[in-house]
C-alpha cells in the first residue's frame, strides 16, 4: 500500500555544508567526552554552602510541630529554614495549579515531602543538622487508590480547593476529569460481532535521569540571585520561582547548565526554591545536590493507571466502537496531571478509526507520590491497553495482529474522537508494513561451538538457563502522540539570531532559552542557522532568561517549535542582510532586483547559482541581530463535557514488533530485538533521530519488563527508592533496535517536521507485552510484567 | 584527614577530608576534577568509573583514604591515558594508533576544537554515543579499558564489559557503535 | 568518624581489638553505599586495603585458602577449576566494576542472605579463618557460619582472613535469578556440587530463607537415591521423577518472604526450578567426563 504523504522538499542552503538533513556531530561532544561539560551539579563557587531538604518520613500526617533548634546550634550550619521563615505571602508553586508548598504547612500530603532546609559548609554537615531537626507528626489516614479516595467518607487531600477544574470534577480528590463522546457507543455496541473487555494496570515509571537533580543559587549585588540550573524550560521555573522569593523576574536570573537527561522529570521544580531562598538568607552561593535516594522524592513519576476498556468489531474486522475509562493517580500536587488527562483521554483509542466513542480519563488526588509528565505524556499509558485490546480482538476474529489493525489504522483526514481532522499524514499502516518486513533475527543464537553463551539468554550472566524453558515470541504495537502544548496552551518560542563578521567570515549567533538535555537541540539549530544563513560558522550561545521563553523540552516540541523559531528569526535575518546588500550592491547587478536571492555558501547567490556578493562585503561591520517570538497553529480547548475540539496540532506515529525470548519456567525475559519504523516528517539529523528513537524505546521496554515504583498500599511509603531496586535496562537487557526512519512532510511544520521523541516510548512496550503473550499464551493485564506473574506466583 | 594520590599522572593532596568521603566526592569537590559522575553513589550505574591502579572501579565505593599512596585515571586524563599507552605500545594498542583520531574541531563545536582524544573518545562523538552524556564519561573509561586487553570485542563482550554502566538516553545501540567503531580503528592502525 | 590505615594483618588485628565497634572496609561495596546513604555512621573505619595478605590465595591438597579480599573478578578468571562454582557466582555479582573491588570476605562480614558467594560456599563446602589479637586463630566452618539476617558467628574484635573453599571433586554450578540480565541483587540463588569422592551432593540456596542455607532434606534424599540407583557407577540420566523430587524439596527447604524483589512464592518457585536444572548440568558434566575417561 503506498504512503500516503510526500516527502519534504528544500531549496535554501540545501547547498550548505553542516546544514539539516545532514548527520552533524552535536557542539557540546567534545567537553562531554572530556569530562569538562559543566552540569548542574558540578557547579562550584568559592565560599560555597550546601544546602540540604529534610524530607518527611510519612505519607499522610498534621505536623504538631517543628523544633529547630539543636539543628541550628551545630558549628557549620548558616541557616535552617521552614514555612514560616517564607520571606512573602506566596507559599506554593506549581505548572498549573499552585498547590505545592515550598515547605510543608500544618500537613505533609505524600511520603518525602520537603519540611524544612538547611545550609551548611559541608554536605555531611547539613546532613547532620537536617537530622536533628525535630518534626512531631500526627498521622491521617492515606488515600492511596480509587477507593480510597472517592468514597463517601474520604479525606480530603486538599481542603481548600479553588483551582479552575474544582467545577466540573465529581469529587475534589479528583484534579481534571476529561470526557469525549462521539457517535452513540451503545448503537455501535449493538452492531458489533465481537466485543472484548479488558482492565489493565499500568505502574509508576520513574525518569531515572542520570544526572541528579542539582543546581547552585548565587546572591548578587541588587538583592537578586543567579541560579545555575539543570531543568526543561527556565522561563516556567522563573514565573513560579519569583514571587516566592518576592523578586521581580529580573532580579532572578537563570542560566541553564548542563542537564543529565530530563524525561519529563525536570518539568517540575525540584530545588530551584530551596537553593535561592537559603542563598538569599545566608549572602552565600548555595550548591543543592540530590543523591539518588532523594531524587526518588524528588521529582514527578508517570502516572501509574487502571485503564477499563470495551472494545467491539464486526465479523470482517472493523472496529465499531471503544469504551474506556482512565483513571489516573496523581499523587498528592496536581504537576502536570490536567494535561495528562488531556492526553489520555484524546489519544485513548490510539491511530485507529472510531466512529463511537464513550471515554472519560480522570487523575486523582492521593497520598502516593506526585506525578507528572513523562515521556510520552499520558499516551502510554493508553497504548498500552488499546494495543492489549488490538491484540485481543484480533484473536478473537482470527485474523492477523497486524492485518487487523490495518484494517483500522487512521490515514490523513481521518476524525479523531475529539472531532478534529488530522491534517498531515498519518502512514499507521505503512509502518506497521515496513516493521513486519524487516527480517527477523536469527532463532536459538546463543548456541556456540562452546555450547551456550548465556549472556544471549534470559537471566543473562545470572546462568539460569542454558536453553531450557526458552520459547520465542513476537508481538506489534503501533501508538499515536500529540506534538506540542495542546488544548489551546499558547505555545511559542523565541530566538534571537545575530549575524556578523568575525576575523573574516561571516558568524551567526544563535541564542534561545531553550534547554538542551541531551537531545541534541543545539545541533540542529547550527544545522538550521547554517541551512537558512549559508555560513559555516554558528555560535549557540547559552541558554538563559536574558532572552524570551523557548517553551519546554517536553511534548516532543523544541525541534518543531524553538526550531521553527530559530528558522523564522534566521529567515528575518536573511532578509535584512539582503536589504543590505540590496543597497549597497544593487546597483551593480539587476539580480538583485529580480532573482530569487539565497545565502549559501558564505555568499548571496541566485536561485540560479549565479555568485552577487560574499556575505563578508555586505555585512562589513555591521552586526543584524533580532529576536522574534514564534508560534505554531493555536489549539482549542477540549470541551469539558463531550471532549469535541481541536486540542492538538501535530500527531507523531511509531510501530514496533518486539522479539523476545522467555524463559517460561522461570519467568524471565530477554529481549532479541525491538525494531521500531517510524514517520519524522523530515529528519534534521538522522543520527540524532535514530538516537531518539532507540532511547525512547529502551524506556518503553523498561516498564514493559522491570521499571516500577513500588508504594506501599498501606503507608503509601515509597518501597525502592534506589537504583538496587529501580532497575532500569542495562545494555545487557537492551537489544538490537533497528530503526526504519520514514519522512513524509506535515506541510503546517517548519521543513515538514515533526516531532519525534516520544512516540517510540509509546509502542515500544505493548509490543514487548504483546511478544511475551505470545509466547507464553498468558493474559498479562499489567506492566511492568515480573518473573511471578508470568509463574503463577504473584 | 589528609589524603595524598596520584590523579592522571600528577601527586595530588587533598586536606580536611572527612573520613565518610568518597573518592569520587574528592575527585569533584576538592581537586576539581568533576568529569566523574555522581548518578547513584551505590555503584548501580558506573558513571563514576575510574581506573584505581588501572583497574576500573565505581569511584564512589572507595573511601577516600583507600585511595592514599595509589593511581587514579579518570576521564580528564583519558586522552593521555591513551597516548602514553599507544607510545608505549602496550597490550595491544598499536604505536600512533592514537594519532590521526584527534577531534576534528568540526565547525559546530563551541569549545573544546583541537583538542586531541582519546580513540574511544573521539568514536563516541563521531557514532552518536552521546546524549545527555552524564553516562559518557563513565563508559568511556570501561570502554577505553575493554579495547586495551580485548582489541576485537564480540557484542556479547561489548555488552558484558558496559553491564555496569548505565545509560537511560541512547538504549546503548549507538554506545555499541562507538565501542565497534573504535575497535575497527584501532584494529585498522595496525 | 576515624579512618584506621593498618599496613599489616597484626595491625589490623590491633585495631579491631582496640576498636571492636571498628567497621572493616575492604571493596567498599556495601560500607560505602551505607555512608554515602547516611544509613551508617561509624565511629571507626578499618580500611583493609593495605593488608596485601589479604589479597592472596594458596592451593592446597584438598582446599583453596582464598583470601577474603581477592576480587571476585580474580575468582573468576584465575580459579575456575578449583572453584568452578564460586567463579560462577563471582561472575553474577552485580558489575565489572564491582567485582574489581569486592571479595569474599565482604559477602561474608555482611552475611545477607543475598550475598552471591554464599551458595557456592555452601555447596563446595567451606570453613571461614577469622582471627583475633587476643585469641588467634579460628575456622568457623560455613555451616556454623551464618546466624540470623545479616549477622555472623564473628566476635567484635575478629577479623575475616580467609575462606577455605574446598577443591572441586566434580561439577559444580550456579544460577541466580534477578528481575534484569545484569547487575542485579539476587531474588534468589541456588548452587550445587557434585562430589564424586564421597558420593555426596551438597546444595546452596541464596536469598530465600533468613541467611543462606543448605538444602539438606534434598541433598540425602539425593545422595541416597543415587546410591541405590547406582547412579555414580553406571552414570545413567537421572531420572526425571528423582530429579522433580530433589528439586521439590530444594524448594521446601527455603523460607522466603515477599518483597519488593519478589514474592516468596516466586522465590520458592524458582529455587526449584533452578535445582533441577543445576542438577542436570552437573550431573550432564559428570556423565560426559565419565564417558571420556572411559574412552581413553
Amino acid at each position: 500500500m503506498p504512503a500516503n504523504g510526500v516527502p519534504t522538499k528544500i531549496t535554501q542552503g540545501s547547498g550548505t555544508k553542516g546544514g539539516i538533513g545532514e548527520s552533524t556531530l552535536r557542539p557540546d561532544g567534545t567537553l562531554k567526552v572530556t569530562g569538562e561539560f559543566a552540569y548542574s551539579s558540578d557547579m562550584w563557587h568559592e565560599d560555597m554552602l550546601w544546602g540540604q531538604i529534610l524530607r518527611s518520613t510519612v505519607a499522610h500526617a498534621e505536623i504538631v510541630s517543628i523544633d529547630t533548634a539543636e539543628a541550628l546550634a551545630l558549628p557549620g550550619v548558616y541557616a535552617v529554614m521552614t514555612y514560616d521563615d517564607l520571606p512573602t505571602e506566596v507559599k506554593h508553586y506549581g505548572l498549573e495549579i499552585q498547590d505545592t508548598p515550598v515547605l510543608a504547612h500544618g500537613k505533609v500530603r505524600h511520603h518525602g515531602e520537603p519540611v524544612a532546609i538547611v545550609a551548611a559548609d559541608h554536605p555531611e554537615t547539613a546532613r547532620r543538622a537536617a537530622a536533628k531537626i525535630k518534626v512531631e507528626y500526627r498521622e491521617l489516614p492515606v488515600i492511596t487508590d480509587e477507593k480510597s479516595a472517592l468514597g463517601p467518607d474520604a479525606v480530603l487531600v486538599h481542603e481548600h480547593r479553588d483551582d479552575h477544574h474544582i467545577g466540573h470534577v465529581d469529587h475534589p480528590n479528583i484534579v481534571h476529569r476529561q470526557p469525549i463522546v462521539r457517535g452513540d457507543a451503545a448503537a455501535a455496541a449493538a452492531r458489533a460481532d465481537v466485543i472484548v473487555k479488558g482492565e489493565y494496570t499500568f505502574g509508576m515509571q520513574d525518569q531515572a535521569f542520570l544526572g541528579p537533580e542539582s543546581g547552585l543559587a548565587v546572591p548578587e549585588e541588587d538583592g537578586g540571585v543567579h541560579l545555575y540550573i539543570a531543568t526543561q524550560w527556565l522561563h516556567s521555573d522563573l514565573r513560579q520561582i519569583a514571587p516566592v522569593l518576592g523578586l521581580p523576574e529580573r532580579k532572578v536570573r537563570m542560566t541553564l547548565s548542563g542537564v543529565g537527561g530530563a524525561f519529563g522529570g525536570r518539568e517540575d521544580l525540584s530545588m530551584q526554591i530551596h537553593a535561592c531562598l537559603l542563598a538569599l538568607r545566608t549572602g552565600k552561593p548555595v550548591k543543592i545536590v540530590y543523591n539518588r535516594f532523594e531524587s526518588f522524592f524528588g521529582h514527578v513519576h508517570r502516572h501509574p493507571a487502571k485503564l477499563y476498556y470495551e472494545h467491539g468489531a464486526t465479523r470482517d474486522g472493523k472496529l465499531t466502537h471503544v469504551r474506556c475509562r482512565i483513571v489516573l493517580d496523581g499523587g498528592a500536587y496536581a504537576s502536570a496531571s490536567p494535561a495528562v488527562v488531556g492526553n489520555a483521554s484524546s489519544l485513548s483509542i490510539g491511530p485507529y478509526v472510531v466512529d463511537d466513542v464513550d471515554i472519560e480519563a480522570i487523575a486523582l488526588y492521593t497520598n502516593n507520590p506526585p506525578c507528572g509528565a513523562m515521556r510520552g505524556f499520558g499516551a502510554v499509558q493508553a497504548c498500552f491497553a488499546y494495543e492489549a485490546q488490538m491484540d485481543k480482538l484480533a484473536k478473537e476474529l482470527g485474523l492477523d495482529p497486524v492485518e487487523f489493525r490495518q484494517r483500522n489504522a487512521m490515514e490523513q483526514g481521518t476524525i479523531m474522537p475529539t472531532g478534529q481532522p488530522v491534517d498531515s499524514p498519518a502512514p499507521v499502516a505503512e509502518l506497521l508494513r515496513r516493521v513486519k518486513a524487516m527480517p527477523l533475527p536469527p532463532e536459538r543464537q546463543w548456541e556456540s561451538s562452546e555450547g551456550a553463551d548465556v549472556r544471549q539468554l534470559p537471566g543473562g550472566l545470572s546462568n539460569t538457563t542454558h536453553g531450557e524453558g526458552v520459547v520465542r515470541g513476537i508481538g506489534y504495537a503501533v501508538g499515536i502522540k500529540n506534538v506540542g502544548f495542546s488544548e489551546g496552551f499558547d505555545d511559542y518560542s523565541t530566538a534571537r539570531v545575530r549575524m556578523e563578521v568575525i576575523a573574516g567570515e561571516p558568524v551567526a549567533t544563535v541564542h534561545t532559552a531553550m534547554a538542551e538535555v541531551g537531545q541534541g537541540g543545539v545541533t540542529v539549530h547550527a544545522q538550521i542557522a547554517r541551512s537558512e544563513l549559508g555560513v559555516a560558522q554558528v555560535t549557540i550561545h547559552p541558554a538563559d532568561t536574558q532572552v524570551g521563553s523557548a517553551g519546554s523540552t517536553s511534548a516532543s516540541r523544541q525541534t518543531y517549535v524553538t526550531g521553527g523559531a530559530v528558522k523564522n528569526a534566521c529567515e528575518l535575518v536573511r532578509e535584512r542582510v539582503l536589504d543590505i546588500g540590496r543597497r549597497k550592491f544593487g546597483s551593480y547587478h539587476p539580480a538583485w532586483a529580480t532573482a530569487e536571492l539565497l545565502l549559501e555558501g558564505g555568499k548571496v547567490v541566485t536561485d540560479g547559482g549565479e555568485v552577487l556578493a560574499d556575505l563578508v562585503d555586505v555585512l562589513e561591520d555591521e552586526a543584524v541581530e533580532l529576536e522574534e517570538e514564534w508560534r505554531h497553529r493555536p489549539t482549542e480547548a477540549f470541551d469539558l463535557r463531550t471532549g469535541q475540539g481541536n486540542g492538538h496540532v501535530q500527531y507523531s506515529f511509531a510501530a514496533h514488533r518486539a522479539v523476545v525470548e522467555v524463559d517460561t519456567e522461570l519467568g524471565l525475559v530477554k529481549v532479541i530485538e525491538l525494531a521500531c519504523a517510524q514517520d519524522v516528517g523530515k529528519a534534521l539529523n538522522p543520527l540524532s533521530v535514530v538516537g531518539q528513537i532507540q532511547g525512547g524505546t529502551t524506556q518503553g521496554l523498561g516498564v514493559a519488563v522491570m521499571e516500577e515504583i513500588i508504594v506501599d498500599p498501606k503507608t503509601a511509603k515509597v518501597r525502592n527508592p534506589s537504583f538496587t531496586d529501580y532497575l532500569i535496562p542495562t545494555i545487557l537487557d537492551t537489544p538490537t533496535i533497528p530503526v526504519d526512519v520514514l519522512e513524509l512532510a506535515d506541510e503546517h511544520a517548519p521543513y515538514g517536521l515533526r516531532g519525534i521523541g516520544e512516540a517510540p516510548t509509546l509502542s515500544s512496550t505493548p509490543a514487548v507485552l504483546a511478544a511475551i503473550r505470545n509466547a507464553t499464551g498468558l493474559e498479562l493485564n499489567r506492566t511492568p510484567v515480573r518473573p511471578e506473574h508470568l509463574t503463577g506466583t504473584a | 584527614m589528609r589524603v595524598n594520590f596520584t590523579v592522571n599522572g600528577r601527586p595530588q593532596e587533598a586536606d580536611d577530608v572527612w573520613e565518610g568521603e568518597s573518592l569520587l566526592y574528592v575527585l569533584r569537590e576538592r581537586l576539581g576534577l568533576p568529569g566523574s559522575k555522581n548518578a547513584c553513589e551505590q555503584g548501580e550505574c558506573g558513571s563514576c568509573t575510574v581506573r584505581l591502579d588501572g583497574v576500573p572501579v565505581c569511584s564512589c565505593l572507595v573511601a577516600a583514604g583507600q585511595a592514599e599512596g595509589r593511581d587514579v585515571v579518570t576521564v580528564e586524563g583519558l586522552a593521555d591515558h591513551a597516548r602514553q599507552r599507544s607510545r608505549g605500545g602496550s597490550e595491544g594498542v598499536p604505536l600512533d594508533a592514537a594519532k590521526g583520531w584527534a577531534a576534528k574541531g568540526g565547525t559546530d563545536s563551541q569549545a573544546g576544537e583541537g583538542i586531541e582524544l582519546a580513540p574511544i573518545q573521539q568514536a563516541f562523538i563521531d557514532a552518536g554515543a552521546v546524549q545527555c552524556g552524564f553516562c559518557t564519561p563513565g563508559l568511556l573509561v570501561a570502554s577505553d579499558e575493554l579495547l586495551e586487553h580485548n582489541p576485537n570485542p564480540s557484542d556479547a563482550d561489548i555488552r558484558e564489559a558496559l553491564s555496569g554502566n548505565l545509560c537511560r538516553c541512547t538504549g546503548y545501540e549507538k554506545i555499541m557503535d562507538a565501542v565497534r567503531l573504535a575497535a575497527a580503528r584501532q584494529s585498522e592502525g595496525v | 568518624m576515624d579512618f584506621l590505615r593498618p599496613a599489616s594483618w597484626e595491625e589490623a588485628l590491633a585495631a579491631k581489638a582496640e576498636h571492636p565497634t571498628a567497621v572493616p572496609i575492604a571493596g567498599g561495596t556495601d560500607v560505602m553505599v551505607e555512608i554515602n546513604f547516611d544509613h551508617r555512621r561509624p565511629e571507626y573505619l578499618l580500611d583493609l586495603n593495605r593488608v596485601g595478605d589479604l589479597y592472596e590465595w594458596e592451593t592446597g591438597e584438598d582446599s583453596v585458602r582464598l583470601g577474603a579480599s581477592v576480587p571476585y573478578s580474580t575468582i573468576m578468571e584465575q580459579l575456575r577449576a578449583e572453584l568452578p562454582g564460586l567463579a560462577l557466582a563471582s561472575h553474577t555479582v552485580a558489575s565489572p566494576q564491582i567485582r574489581n573491588r569486592g571479595g569474599v570476605g565482604g559477602n561474608l562480614g555482611t552475611a545477607s542472605p543475598a550475598g552471591d558467594a554464599h551458595p557456592a560456599l555452601l555447596a563446595a563446602g567451606a570453613e571461614v579463618e577469622v582471627a583475633s589479637a587476643a585469641r588467634g586463630t579460628r575456622m568457623i566452618p560455613i555451616d556454623d557460619f551464618y546466624t540470623g539476617v545479616k549477622r555472623n558467628a564473628l566476635k567484635p574484635d575478629e577479623l575475616i582472613r580467609a575462606v577455605h573453599v574446598k577443591k572441586a571433586d566434580g561439577p559444580q554450578q550456579y544460577s541466580k535469578v534477578g528481575t534484569r540480565n545484569a547487575m542485579v541483587i539476587a531474588v534468589c540463588a541456588f548452587g550445587l556440587a557434585l562430589h564424586p569422592e564421597t558420593r555426596t551432593v551438597r546444595t546452596g540456596i541464596g536469598s530465600a530463607a533468613p541467611t543462606p542455607v543448605r538444602a539438606k532434606a534434598a541433598e540425602e534424599f539425593l545422595d541416597a537415591a543415587l546410591a541405590e540407583g547406582g547412579f555414580w557407577d553406571n552414570g545413567k540420566i537421572i531420572t526425571p521423577s528423582v530429579a522433580k523430587q530433589f528439586a521439590d524439596l530444594c524448594a521446601a527447604a527455603c523460607n522466603p518472604i515477599d518483597d519488593v524483589r519478589g514474592t516468596a512464592s516466586y522465590r520458592r518457585h524458582a529455587v526449584g526450578v533452578m535445582a533441577r536444572r543445576t542438577l542436570t548440568w552437573t550431573w550432564e558434566s559428570y556423565r560426559g567426563a565419565r564417558h571420556t575417561e572411559g574412552a581413553a
